[in-house]
This record gives C-alpha cells, sequence and structure tokens, in this order.
C-alpha cells in the first residue's frame, strides 16, 4: 500500500477540488495526442487528429479526456487504495485495448503540465511532487493487471 | 527525431521571451527535480540542497546557460554542447533517464510561469528540444 503523509493528501484534494475535470482532461488529453502524435494510433476513429488545431476542437478528443480526468478523480478518492480502483481497468486496458503501460506515464506527465499552466505558482514544487507521485502510482495500478 | 523549422522557431521564440529570467528557470528547475524526484539529488552529494541554496542557484544558472545556448545554435546542438557532452560521458556519468526528469520539470515552471507562452505547438517543440539536448548530452557514453 503507499504511504501518503497528511500535506501530500492535502495537496492533492485541494488541487483537484479546484480541477474543471472537463476542461483539464479535454486539454491533457489533447496535449497527449499533439505531444507525443504515437499515441493517436489508438484513436483511429476519433475522425480529424489532423492538427493541433483539429484535435483541441475535436468533440470526441474533449469527451473522452472528460471521461479518463473523471476515472483520475477515482484514485484522490481513493488514495489508500488505488490498487483496488484500477483493477478492472487495468484488465480493460490490457486485455481489450491493449495499451503500452509507457501510455499512462506519458498522461501523467502531461496532467501534471496542464495543472502548473493552470494553478501557476500555487503548483509549488511540493505540489507538484504529491502529484508527480500521485500520477506514478496511477500509472502503476493501471499496468498492475498486465500478462 | 527531428526538429522541424516550425519546432526551431518555436523554440527560440520562446527563449526569447523567457530572456534574463532563464537563470531563475534553471534554479526553479533544479529544485523542483529535487522535490520530486529525491534520486535525483545522488549526484550533488557535495551540495546543500536546502531552501534558496546559493549552489542550487549557481547550477540552475549553468543548465539554463546551456539550454539558451543550445536554442541559440539550434541547427548544430551538438556542435554547440560538445565540450558539455564529453563532460557528461567522462566525468559526470549521470544516467540518461535523468534528463526526462529534468525536462518534465523545466516545462513545469514554464507552464506556471507563463502558462500563455505554452500552447500545445510550443509544448510539443520544446518537449523535442530537452530531448535532443538529452541526445546530445548522453552520445558519446558508449
Amino acid at each position: 500500500m503507499v504511504h501518503w503523509s497528511a500535506e501530500e493528501k492535502q495537496l492533492i484534494s485541494s488541487v483537484w477540488g479546484k480541477v474543471n475535470v472537463e476542461e483539464c482532461g479535454a486539454e491533457a488529453l489533447a496535449r497527449l495526442l499533439i505531444v507525443y502524435p504515437w499515441t493517436q494510433r489508438f484513436f483511429s476513429d476519433f475522425g480529424n487528429l489532423s492538427s493541433p488545431t483539429a484535435i483541441t476542437g475535436n468533440p470526441k478528443v474533449r469527451a473522452h479526456g472528460k471521461k479518463v480526468l473523471t476515472s483520475f478523480g477515482e484514485a484522490v478518492k481513493n488514495l489508500d487504495n488505488i490498487k483496488g480502483t484500477y483493477s478492472k481497468l487495468s484488465e480493460l486496458h490490457c486485455e481489450k485495448l491493449h495499451v503500452d503501460p509507457e501510455n499512462f506515464r506519458l498522461l501523467g506527465d502531461i496532467l501534471v503540465i496542464v495543472l502548473a499552466s493552470h494553478f501557476g505558482r500555487d503548483f509549488t514544487p511540493t505540489c507538484q511532487s504529491a502529484w508527480q507521485k500521485l500520477v506514478g502510482v496511477v500509472a502503476h495500478a493501471l499496468a498492475r493487471k498486465y500478462h | 527525431m527531428v526538429l522541424s523549422g516550425a519546432d526551431k522557431t518555436n523554440v527560440k521564440g520562446l527563449f526569447a521571451k523567457i530572456g534574463g529570467q532563464a537563470e531563475d528557470y534553471g534554479a526553479e528547475t533544479l529544485e523542483r527535480m529535487f522535490a520530486a524526484y529525491p534520486q535525483t539529488k545522488t549526484y550533488f552529494p557535495h551540495f546543500d540542497l536546502g531552501k534558496g541554496s546559493a549552489q542550487v542557484k549557481g547550477h540552475g544558472k549553468k543548465v539554463a546557460a546551456a539550454l539558451v545556448e543550445a536554442a541559440n545554435n539550434i541547427d548544430d546542438i551538438a556542435g554547440a554542447l560538445s565540450k558539455l557532452s564529453d563532460l557528461h560521458a567522462q566525468k559526470l556519468r549521470v544516467d540518461p533517464v535523468n534528463f526526462k526528469l529534468l525536462g518534465q520539470c523545466f516545462l513545469v515552471v514554464v507552464a506556471t510561469r507563463n502558462p500563455a507562452l505554452l500552447t500545445p505547438e510550443v509544448h510539443a517543440s520544446l518537449d523535442k528540444f530537452l530531448c535532443a539536448v538529452g541526445t546530445v548530452l548522453t552520445a558519446k557514453y558508449r
């Protein structure tokens, strides 16, 4: 089980409380597809991904980004059992979606950058540290049931 | 991975806007890296890594100057950083994974201080540039 200090928990929930899940989710997924274009391989049915503008404006990207970040919220609510929270999703990503777990790490880093751009100086080094730890734990949990 | 004309324009533009603050960006990058990735501190046992450390500030200034130099010579990063590349291969021998960690923290600093600058396109270009710098610095490792 991952140990979270009281400070880490506080930093995570206070940031999360101010996050617009729809906006941040859409932005994080769009940036993933733009900055690491090979990640588009999973979204061949999303329509127009031909340019950063197209990706940012793509309604399927926005909707899926919201879905992904909403799911991330489950980790925030269950910091003491992230493994259990993502057990089924891990199986799904392995068996049905066939997503290389490296992609979870890429998305996690992008999410941290998106949060940094929204929160500015409030996203202190200690705050970033807690969130880098969280995205790492989520990535690990999503990869855990791979076989 | 090749830097396109647009990438080069984006990176040069970013560093032009950051200007003299590059030193501060460098120091904060290191501070964030040490906080988020404690294993990176193993390369600095001889440093005071406490808050406001003059040594971290000084080293951040060096790191930033190298990034600025690379951006100013973006058509030949390998040439511009050749001596630094030798240094990292022969003396410093920082494990290659750490350049990605530094890069992540630099991106976060840009994002916190200048979110409007870090459009998705510039983000992509800067990420590529930082990868290229890391590649150059580890090119002579073996």
